[in-house]
């Protein structure tokens, strides 16, 4: 289930200082989950929400259910779930856990500088 | 389902045990791995974890239609291919067959962020794809360990790996689970915790710059198992552990004999020679002849049509077969005949359980009936004299079980007592034989024993060795009150005896040619005594006889005075009384 496409991220609109690599870039997500678990509805609602929030217009998010396909756990090196990859834009980054720490996500993102 | 297929084997102690088909494990394990449990395979770096496991996944699928599952979390699944094509293993063709299935799982901790609660189903869906893409019966998780240095929870991983643990064994698939050593435990994070059942231990450790590898059961569950440390090997075949004692002592024993190749010596055995199957072992000092009653019995048992392998640690083959042919031992025909083959090798160029191995292999493959080991000595530089001492064990029973007899030549030190200095050997040994150099008024002679033969009536005699150009002569050494004597002693002595002999014959004849002169001296001595005595008894009767005359002529002369004087009567018979008196004396 795919959603719908965005625009793209202007820096002005979030305020924030965006990553260089980011410009221009459309933010392609890739959530691997298994079964419609609880942990993993709360990742997607997370995840729906920061993208809301901080990439509006810019992203798709791209939902993966092992248990229907978990061949495809093989291709992005899959172990825990859920997880959630950032295919775009490079490099590939990959978010484990459940999203509900916003700061770490946003960290893992590359949306936010890392906070030493 | 799992009970009813063949390779389990079923002990009596009740647990199932899949087969590995790795030579020796199985033996050792008693049956092989718990069937349908994981089993943890710990060792440090390059102590051939990755391969056991490997093997035991190829083994399945190749012998015992088991596919199975290859989880790596190091090696990408082109790099374990090349690795292990070096063994013989094509896992390309195994993929393609869907016997096996190759799963890298790759994570690289710098690009996971953690935010938030997780678990690990993931690898359990891939692992759980991966056995039910092909009915996997067997899996290996190649350093399962990778998982601590690439997630960040360790509390989760933890309960994670006892819930996988739990999940292999619902699933009922034999698992092997890789993990490095730690230092001082068995496992750097503790996995034996998790892994409860079998835990096996892999070891390669360096003496004296020679590398041998080891392995140990540390625990197997509800089963007997060995508890040695056993060694094992990796060559171009793959894993193979060699047992301690694979067969324990119970060989049969042949009744059959075998010739000793030199007859003296048969004779000294009995006249039989040595049982077929037995171990023998001739120890002597440098140049005595040990080698040259090896090639003696090989050239018997060769004669027979029988095959002999001769392990030559010292000597390359073209010199035996020179050396040989020198005291009149052809053996290059046999090799041309295909009944002799030798297996040359100096004994620094491997470790103890390679050579072992070697000497496995080549006698597996040429299926002798006697085998020469030439000599033992060599592998003490190699091992030290317990792990010399096992290595033969091992060897003497796996030649027994075989039925082949072995001949061990040992070069024992010159200064030592020589029945001492094999002490360590020689209980393994069913006969002993003894070259001894035996040195004594400045030559050296060969001196040949038994020091035992177990179940052959043998003689306890020295025999004199040597070594002429039709082989070995054995003669029998001089014993008497000069001690042994050999060589020129032996000759000299010989010649000295039948010298005193000579000397003793002549001495006699001479008494005896003695006596008969005394005899002779003495009986002519008695004719002229007796010549004498009746000289002299004949002048004495001649005088007696005068006087008697003489006496009559008085008595005669008184009677005629007295008959001129007219005397008294009385008178006349007292002189007639006197007269008689005196007659009779000398008549005497």
């Amino acid at each position: 289930m795919k959603t719908t496409p965005s625009k793209k991220l202007r820096r002005s609109t979030n305020g924030q200082s965006p990553p260089s690599e980011s410009d221009g870039a459309e933010w392609n997500l890739r959530l691997y989950v298994a079964g419609q678990t609880p942990r993993s509805l709360t990742a997607f609602k997370n995840l729906k929400e920061i993208c809301e929030e901080y990439l509006k217009g810019q992203y798709h998010i791209e939902v993966v259910d092992l248990m229907e396909n978990p061949t495809l756990a093989r291709g992005d090196q899959i172990l825990a779930i859920p997880t959630l990859v950032r295919k775009l834009p490079e490099p590939i980054r990959k978010i484990i856990g459940d999203l509900s720490n916003t700061e770490r996500v946003l960290v893992g993102l590359d949306i936010q500088p890392r906070s030493n | 389902m799992i009970a009813n297929r063949r390779n389990r084997s079923r002990p009596l102690d009740g647990l199932q045990k899949e087969r590995t088909g790795i030579p020796g494990f199985d033996e050792i394990t008693r049956g092989g791995l718990p069937a349908g449990r994981p089993t943890l395979v710990c060792g440090s770096a390059g102590a051939g974890k990755t391969l056991f496991a490997m093997e035991f996944l190829v083994r399945g699928a190749t012998l015992y239609d088991e596919p199975g599952v290859f989880v790596s979390f190091e090696e990408s699944d082109e790099e374990l291919s090349t690795n292990v094509a070096s063994l013989g293993f094509d896992l390309n063709q195994l993929i393609a067959d869907k016997k096996l299935v190759l799963d890298y799982v790759f994570i690289e901790r710098s690009e996971i962020e953690e935010t938030g609660e997780y678990n690990l189903e993931g690898l359990f869906l891939r692992l759980g794809h991966a056995i039910d893409s092909i009915g996997a019966k067997r899996i290996v998780l190649d350093t399962l360990e990778a998982l601590f240095s690439g997630l960040p929870n360790e509390a989760v991983i933890r309960a994670e790996l006892r819930r996988l643990f739990r999940w292999l064994k619902e699933r009922g698939v034999t698992a092997v689970i890789t993990c490095e050593r730690g230092e001082g435990k068995l496992t750097r994070y503790g996995l034996e915790e998790y892994v409860a059942d079998c835990v096996i231990l892999l070891d390669n450790r360096v003496e004296n710059q020679i590398s041998t590898r080891r392995m140990r059961i540390v625990k197997y569950r509800g089963t007997s198992h060995g508890t040695n440390e056993y060694p094992f090997l990796i060559d171009d075949k793959g894993f193979s552990v060699v047992p301690i004692t694979s067969l324990g002592l119970a060989h049969k024993a042949p009744t059959e004999h075998i010739s000793s190749g030199i007859p003296r010596l048969d004779a000294m055995l009995d006249n039989k020679g040595f049982y077929r199957g037995s171990s023998i072992l001739v120890s002597g000092t440098a140049g005595t002849g040990k080698s040259t009653i090896g090639a003696h019995f090989i050239d018997a048992a060769c004669a027979r049509g029988e095959r002999a392998l001769f392990f030559a640690f010292e000597e390359s083959q073209d010199q035996i077969i020179r050396n040989m042919r020198s005291i009149g031992i052809d053996l290059e025909k046999y090799v041309k005949k295909g009944l002799l083959r030798f297996h040359n090798a100096r004994p620094s160029t491997w470790g103890l359980e390679v050579h072992l191995a070697m000497i496995h292999k080549a006698i597996s493959e040429f299926s002798p009936s006697v085998v020469i080991v030439d000599p033992i000595t060599n592998f003490l530089a190699v091992g030290a004299k317990i792990e010399t001492k096992s290595m033969l064990t091992r060897l003497i029973d796996f030649l027994k079980s075989r039925h082949v007899t072995a001949m061990f030549t040992s070069l024992t030190s010159g200064g030592q007592n020589v029945e001492d200095s094999e002490v360590e050997v020689s209980s393994l040994m069913d006969a002993w034989l003894l070259v001894k150099n035996i040195e004594h008024k400045g030559e050296r002679n060969r001196g040949l024993y038994i020091l035992k033969a177990r179940g052959i009536a043998h003689s306890n005699q020295v025999r004199e060795f040597l070594l002429t150009d039709r082989g070995i002569q054995l003669i029998d050494a001089y014993v008497g009150s000069e001690g042994v004597l050999m060589g020129s002693a032996r000759s000299s002595q010989v010649a000295r005896e039948k010298a005193g002999e000579v000397d003793r014959k002549h001495s006699m004849e001479r008494k005896q040619r003695e006596l008969q002169r005394k005899q002779e001296l003495y009986e002519a001595q008695l004719v002229a005594l007796k010549g004498q005595y009746e000289t002299e008894r004949d002048s004495i009767l001649r005088e007696i006889e005068q006087e008697k005359q003489r006496q009559q002529v008085i008595a005669e002369q008184r009677l005629e005075i007295a008959r001129l004087r007219q005397a008294n009567n009385g008178e006349v018979q007292m002189e007639g009384y006197g007269a008689r008196k005196s007659r009779k004396g000398t008549l005497r």
